[in-house]
C-alpha cells in the first residue's frame, strides 16, 4: 500500500472502508475520493442503504395465538411447580 | 469490559424512535389500559410492580404494551412469521420467569429489548448458525466481487431507495448478514455491542455490516436495472 491516500487503489481504498464508515469520521473527504467516482458512488449508496434502513420494517401485531399460547404454557408451567402433592386440572 | 449478554445490559445507541411504543389495538389480545397522556410510564410502573408479584392480569397488560415491538424485533431477526411467532412467545415466557429479577437498573422496555434479543440468537445457535462460518460461506468469489460490480456511475441508489424493495433485499440476505445488518442499522447497537452479543470479533461485526450492505446495494441496483430497462 502507498503512504498517500490520495494515491491509494480502489481495492486499498475499499479495504479500509468498513472501518473507515464506523468511526465516525467523514469518510467523504477521504482523499481517494477525491478523483475516484466509482469509489465516492459506492460510499454514497452505502449510506443511503444505512439511512434507509432506520425507517424500515415498521411495527406489526402479533397474532392472537400469541398471546393464547403465552398463556397457556404459564399455565402449564404453574401445574408442574406444583408438584405431585396437588392434583393438576386435566380435562 | 464485560462481554457477557445480560438482559440488564442496556444497548447505548437504541435509537429513540424504537423506545417509544404505539397503542396497543383494542381487540387483539389483552387490554393494556394505558395511562392517561402526559403520564405513560405510570401504568407501566404499576403493571410491572404488580407483574414482579405475581399478578397475572398484570403481566397481561405488559404483554399487550409491549407485543407489538418485541414480535416485530423477532420477525426482522429471523424474516419468518412462524417462527417470530414462536420466539415471541419464548420470549414472554422467559419474561415470566425472570420479571421478579427485573432491578430497574435500565428502562423495562430496555430490558426485554435485550431479552428477547438473547432469545432469538439462542435459537439461531441452536439451528447451528455460526457468524464466522457465515462469513466464511459467504466470501464473495473474485468474479462476483463487489469491485466489480460498480458498474456505470449513473446506477446510483442515492434517493431511490424504495422501502420495500429494501425490505425484500434485507429478507433476502444469508442469516448472518441479515442479523447484524438489523442489529446495526435497524435496531442501532453498536459494533462492540453486537460482538459481545454475537461472540465474535469487532472487526467481524463490521466486516459482516460492510458485505451485507454490499450485498444490499447489489440487489437494489440489480432491481433499478431491471426497472429502467423494462
Amino acid at each position: 500500500m502507498t503512504g498517500d491516500p490520495s494515491k491509494m487503489s480502489c481495492a486499498e481504498f475499499q479495504a479500509q472502508l468498513p472501518d473507515l464508515i464506523s468511526s465516525g469520521k467523514d469518510a467523504a473527504a477521504h482523499p481517494h475520493l477525491k478523483n475516484c467516482e466509482l469509489c465516492r458512488a459506492l460510499l454514497s449508496d452505502l449510506e443511503t442503504i444505512a439511512e434507509a434502513a432506520r425507517q424500515l420494517f415498521p411495527s406489526v401485531e402479533p397474532p392472537d395465538e400469541v398471546w393464547e399460547n403465552i398463556q397457556s404454557a404459564i399455565k402449564r408451567e404453574k401445574e408442574d411447580d406444583v408438584g405431585p402433592g396437588v392434583a393438576p386440572h386435566h380435562p | 469490559m464485560s462481554n457477557s449478554p445480560s438482559p440488564a445490559q442496556a444497548p447505548s445507541r437504541i435509537r429513540s424512535d424504537r423506545g417509544s411504543e404505539p397503542p396497543p389495538a383494542a381487540s387483539a389480545g389483552p387490554s393494556a389500559n394505558p395511562a392517561p397522556s402526559g403520564q405513560p410510564n405510570t401504568s407501566e410502573a404499576e403493571a410491572l410492580a404488580r407483574a414482579q408479584a405475581g399478578d397475572h392480569q398484570a403481566f397481561a397488560q405488559l404483554y399487550a404494551l409491549h407485543k407489538r415491538r418485541i414480535y416485530s424485533l423477532c420477525l426482522r431477526m429471523v424474516g419468518n412469521v412462524a417462527e417470530a411467532e414462536d420466539l415471541t412467545q419464548e420470549a414472554f415466557l422467559q419474561l415470566h420467569r425472570k420479571i421478579a429479577t427485573f432491578r430497574g437498573d435500565s428502562a423495562f422496555s430496555t430490558w426485554l429489548h435485550r431479552l428477547a434479543i438473547n432469545v432469538v440468537l439462542m435459537k439461531l445457535r441452536k439451528k447451528g448458525l455460526s457468524v464466522i462460518s457465515l462469513d466464511e460461506a459467504m466470501e464473495p468469489t473474485p468474479e462476483e466481487g463487489p469491485s466489480r460490480s460498480f458498474g456505470a456511475p449513473d446506477l446510483t441508489l442515492t434517493g431511490t431507495i424504495d422501502r420495500l424493495a429494501l425490505e425484500h433485499a434485507v429478507a433476502e440476505l444469508p442469516a448472518g448478514y441479515r442479523l447484524i445488518f438489523i442489529l446495526h442499522d435497524v435496531e442501532g447497537f453498536e459494533h462492540n455491542e453486537i460482538a459481545a452479543m454475537l461472540e465474535c470479533s469487532i472487526g467481524n461485526s463490521k466486516s459482516q455490516l460492510h458485505k451485507a450492505r454490499l450485498k444490499l446495494r447489489e440487489a437494489l441496483r440489480a432491481q433499478k436495472q431491471q426497472e429502467e430497462g423494462s
